[in-house]
């Protein structure tokens, strides 16, 4: 026989309406509701704490494998010799100290019906919301060539880590004069002007230690964020450097040798010393077994709650989510995660959330003294996030050296703020 | 009409191989079912005609409507028969031809 599980339990008692009123139901076993959240990122590891500021007696799981976790946001810097990989990485120590139980293991599954996430090694721990927070999975099936081998020879370098470093490492070993070719992805991916930075500094490195070499970006779109601002500065610092070419000019690579580190393209083959194959993207593995990605590869949310729109009590936020338009940032994770937070805490209250706004912004660094941005405020409208017309922006298109030079250091203080307020 | 056109073809082929063409040309293909900013309509501005011939010969055409995507991309294989020029030309609602040549060698 099968018994009864928790969640029709709560069910019959939320339905008599009157669960304060009859005190705390023994019955259940359980003294507290648990909030867990799968992932550690810049997402999970926000949510995870603004759950328990918002609530200390409530209890609070992190489900993450890796004890360190290493930032993507300035990563491309250590790509280009300019900051060291320690400088991106954070323990969870801090997390802990809030009271949070962190439990290094990968997530393998969920039982929605008992709300259950099911550990690699075996253990089950019980929920009363979920909060999936898996970031991006590589998608290596979309480049035929690419594998999960390929990489060595061909670094995507797009989860900061050992893949940044290698990186960094190829273009130092790269003799002067020589080609690095980078392959950006369709839209949606994770940090859409992170390609464009990773070039930007990356030609900033060749012109000072490598002037002859040059740096192709093979491009699956026709148009990128922040694109005139980064063209207007590519053609001041960068004069010759950079070649861009978009999807209509032939940049779509197709398929990739990494024996000879030629990516192909409909038109041609472009034989590098260097190539960053940044593939095309969907959401972290867990959210496809947890049964909240759709046909596309991502999480479609409700942009009130963050409540999966495939499956009740389970919250999908940061990279992995869709649904609107706001851009996978870490700026945007971090506030997804805070709204999240809150709607779970109403949820489990039987409150009704309340409408956010949520603002995103991301720096981007075309010199170490070169920084520009892009703002944006986005709000629920017909069901998806919809940016508030008129609000944010970005950098002038022109504006004096003092301008870039201030956002530099606004980019430096932003990346300490958040990794102080997600880690510290 | 001055939009890029990108075309591969092999330069060298063996007599009676079976050999791909591909060709791009940049374009918007404005289907003009669009309302403009000032609610006016986009008037219709496509790539409505795309041939291509093989030593003079024509070997594919096709005629494009509204409904195929900006930047319109065409690809199928043909038989390499002799040496000689393959040619494409994309016509648009303006009447005016664009062309662009690739010049091969069978053996």
């Amino acid at each position: 026989m099968r018994q009864p599980s928790r969640r029709t339990v709560l069910q019959g008692v939320a339905a008599s309406g009157a669960v304060a009123a009859l005190g705390a139901p023994p019955a259940i076993g359980q003294a507290q509701s648990r909030v867990v959240v799968i992932g550690g990122g810049f997402a999970g590891a926000s949510c995870a704490r603004a759950l328990k500021q918002e609530d200390h007696n409530l209890a609070v799981t992190l489900v993450e494998p890796q004890t360190l976790y290493t930032a993507c946001p300035f990563s491309n810097e250590v790509i280009a010799g300019l900051r060291e990989i320690e400088a991106q990485q954070f323990t969870y120590d801090g997390v802990r100290r809030d009271g949070i139980e962190v439990v290094h293991q990968a997530a393998t599954g969920v039982d929605h019906a008992a709300r259950r996430v099911r550990l690699a090694d075996g253990a089950e721990i019980e929920y009363a919301r979920l909060v999936v927070a898996p970031g991006v999975d590589l998608r290596f099936d979309a480049i035929p060539g690419y594998s999960e081998t390929a990489v060595e020879a061909m670094p995507h370098a797009w989860k900061a880590g050992g893949q940044t470093v290698l990186l960094r490492r190829q273009l130092a070993e790269m003799a002067d004069g020589g080609t690095v070719v980078i392959s950006s992805p369709p839209n949606p991916f994770r940090c859409p002007p992170g390609p464009y930075e990773r070039a930007s500094l990356i030609a900033h490195y060749l012109k000072l230690s490598k002037p002859k070499s040059k740096l192709i970006i093979l491009d699956a779109k026709d148009q990128f964020s922040k694109q005139r601002l980064f063209q207007a500065a590519w053609q001041e610092l960068y004069p010759g450097l950079i070649e861009w070419v978009s999807l209509s000019m032939g940049g779509r690579v197709t398929e990739v040798d990494p024996s000879t580190k030629t990516l192909i393209t409909e038109f041609g083959n472009h034989e590098a010393d260097v190539a960053n194959v940044i593939p095309p993207q969907r959401a972290g593995a867990i959210a496809a077994m947890a049964g909240v990605a759709d046909q596309t590869g991502w999480c479609p949310i409700d942009p009130v709650t963050f409540e999966s729109k495939l499956q009740p009590g389970i919250h999908v936020i940061g990279d992995a989510a869709i649904g609107g338009a706001m851009p996978k940032s870490a700026f945007t994770a971090n506030a997804q995660a805070k709204v999240c937070a809150a709607a779970v805490i109403s949820l489990l209250r039987d409150r009704k959330p309340a409408e956010p706004k949520l603002i995103n912004t991301c720096y981007s660094l075309v010199a170490p003294d070169y920084g520009i941005s892009i703002a944006g405020v986005y709000r629920p409208k017909d069901g998806l996030l919809a940016e508030v017309e008129g609000a944010g922006g970005t950098s002038p298109l022109s504006a004096p050296a003092s301008v870039r030079a201030a956002e530099a250091v606004y980019a430096d203080s932003w990346f300490r703020t958040i990794t102080g307020e997600v880690f510290a | 009409m001055t939009a890029r056109a990108l075309i591969n073809a092999p330069k060298t082929a063996r007599k009676g191989d079976i050999i791909e063409i591909r060709a791009m040309i940049a374009h918007k293909m404005e289907t003009g079912y669009r309302q403009g900013p000032n609610g006016q309509m986009i008037p219709r501005d496509i790539i409505n005609r795309f041939v291509c011939t093989y030593g003079g010969a024509e070997i594919f055409s096709a005629d494009l409507f509204p409904a195929v995507s900006a930047n319109p991309f065409i690809a199928f294989s043909t038989v390499a028969t002799e040496s000689g020029t393959i040619t494409f030309a994309w016509t648009g609602d303006d009447g005016q031809t664009q062309t662009a040549t690739a010049e091969i060698a069978v053996n």
